[in-house]
């Protein structure tokens, strides 16, 4: 029994990880023996110098890392700010105000695509990169998980800062943000995940080379009109998911936990 | 004064979120009770016209048929699978890391690479799952054109870039059931497949809850292979609600109707969470 539970478990890994494998086999070997198992194939790099000439991988990557950190960056100024006003002060219709907020949990901007587009185009930010990233910016998520964790920190530290003459901004600069690193953490590794993979609202946005992110270059290079060969087209996706993939390998405890962190309430 | 100093700290994000959240959401309720705008003809109030004709219009009952079909398939599969992986990784095994890192990696890579690595699986000639069966003998099938296999072909895939993600969250759960339990449990004599339904099972049930939520309510938005793989196709087959949506707007340019359409969208999403509110929250809390 618990040799057959071992053996199902390197089955299911072995299944679980065949994908990928292939597409790591394709993408390092020629046309001819892409489909043909044999140790002996000789490796090349040659797919990843088609792909490379014929779609600006480097530069949708650069566009990507633009965007995702642009998206970031705002995201904890206006989510850092709005969760220390749900977690500290009392005011008029806060719970109106926070109710508001959640909704966009449930009301993603993707499903909103046709008016939010409208709402780019009379701002003239239609394929731009920061057209791409407004509509994230205010992210309901994070406002959310730090006001929880705002919501932790004792009020004795805060009182002990008033009388040290510390003003409000100073008592969040000082206390609050330092003490939410870990929160900082889970939160910054999930939005950039979840940015570098998204693709439908990017896609509706961006219309040129210089604002593509990867995801939105992929798939045009992919398009079967292209006719692009099997491992070129492996090579192109492994050269999308790389950045990731790597930073992944390299911090996979921090990203499991992160997405533990920022998934249970 | 103290007023004041909220509301200021929440302008900001309050102003994105009107343009972005609150302002789409109400002009497109508007915008399902009118007709479109064109040259010569300005919008007209048009009532539940174009709910009348969404309800007549056999794409959009096949796309919400298909939806639901691909939220109830992908769901459960996954579900179990996900407590199945965790149940694996948490006993004692050797190389455990490596074990977990198959299981993990595809939930963190974009589902437009996914599909494209997919692709080639599933490819009428050269794809791999023909391959084998013509090794046992059997004909191949055009699995992504042919309408009896396509949307199953899509939830196999999906469920193998999912499962991974509820996984760790089970992994969690399970670190945390109390041991004592499983002790008596063995003094009892009960067998491990009893102590798995009789004690481990219902411990997890609000962990199950929550990812079973958060995985149907992914699980209506989920619609990026479809640009890859099928666009919806053969025949509407493998069309979802939020891909319907797109193609209304986008390619057909039917601002109205697409309104309406995302109208019966958000009103699935708002039930769906209204059902998680009432009767999930109340019923699973043992802590």
């Amino acid at each position: 029994m618990k040799y057959l539970q071992t053996l199902a478990t390197w089955v299911l890994a072995i299944l679980w990880s065949l994908p990928l494998l292939y597409a790591f086999w394709a993408a390092f070997h020629l046309e001819s023996s892409a489909t043909h198992f044999s140790l002996s194939a000789p490796l090349t790099l040659n797919n990843f110098k088609i792909a490379l000439s014929q779609a600006p991988f480097f530069r949708y990557m650069f566009n990507t890392m633009i965007m995702v950190t642009m998206i970031l960056g705002v995201q904890l100024v206006l989510c850092t700010l709005a969760a220390y006003a749900f977690a500290k002060f009392d005011f008029y219709g806060k719970n109106v105000a926070f109710f508001l907020v959640l909704l966009q949990l449930m009301i993603v901007p993707e499903i909103l695509i046709m008016k939010n587009y409208q709402t780019l185009a009379d701002l003239g930010l239609t394929d731009t990169i920061l057209g791409i990233g407004l509509p994230y910016m205010a992210s309901a998520f994070g406002i959310f998980l730090l006001r929880q964790t705002f919501k932790t920190i004792p009020k004795e530290l805060d009182d002990a800062a008033k009388i040290e003459g510390c003003s409000q901004m100073c008592i969040l600069w000082r206390i609050y943000i330092p003490l939410s690193k870990p929160t900082y953490l889970a939160y910054a590794l999930v939005s950039i995940s979840y940015h570098w993979n998204n693709f439908l609202w990017p896609l509706v946005v961006s219309n040129s080379q210089t604002v593509r992110p990867l995801t939105v270059g992929l798939a045009i290079f992919a398009a079967p009109e292209s006719g692009v060969e099997w491992p070129i087209l492996s090579a192109a996706t492994l050269l999308s998911v790389a950045p990731l993939l790597l930073a992944f390998l390299l911090f996979q405890r921090q990203f499991v936990e992160s997405f533990l962190h920022t998934g249970i309430k | 004064m103290k007023h004041l100093y909220g509301w200021l700290l929440l302008l900001p994000a309050f102003l994105l979120l009107s343009m972005f959240t609150y302002y789409p959401a109400i002009a497109t309720l508007i915008d399902s009770f009118f007709t479109n705008k064109t040259v010569i003809r300005p919008q007209k109030f048009a009532g539940l016209d174009n709910f009348a004709f969404m309800l007549k219009d056999e794409v959009f009952i096949t796309t919400l048929k298909n939806t639901f079909y691909f939220a109830l398939g992908t769901v459960p599969v996954s579900i179990a699978l996900a407590l199945i992986m965790a149940l694996f990784i948490n006993q004692k095994i050797y190389a455990k890391g490596i074990v977990r890192l198959a299981y993990f990696t595809p939930t963190i890579l974009p589902m437009v690479a996914v599909a494209n690595i997919w692709l080639f699986f599933y490819a009428p000639q050269i794809g791999l799952i023909n391959k084998v069966l013509a090794f046992f003998g059997y004909g191949g099938v055009n699995w992504l054109g042919n309408s009896n296999t396509v949307l199953e072909a899509l939830m196999v895939m999906t469920v193998w870039k999912e499962a991974g993600f509820f996984m760790i969250f089970y992994i969690a759960a399970l670190q945390s059931l109390p041991k004592e339990l499983y002790e008596a449990a063995k003094i009892e004599g009960a067998s491990s497949w009893t102590s798995f339904w009789r004690i481990t099972f219902p411990l997890l049930m609000p962990t199950t809850f929550f990812v079973m939520i958060n995985a149907v309510l992914n699980a209506f938005k989920l619609v990026d292979h479809l640009f890859i793989l099928t666009k919806g196709g053969p025949d509407n087959a493998s069309n979802l609600l939020l891909y319907y949506i797109y193609e209304t707007a986008f390619s057909f340019f039917d601002y109205s109707y697409a309104a309406t359409l995302t109208v019966a969208l958000l009103t699935i999403l708002i039930l769906l969470s209204l059902f998680q509110f009432s009767v999930i929250e109340k019923r699973v809390h043992y802590k």
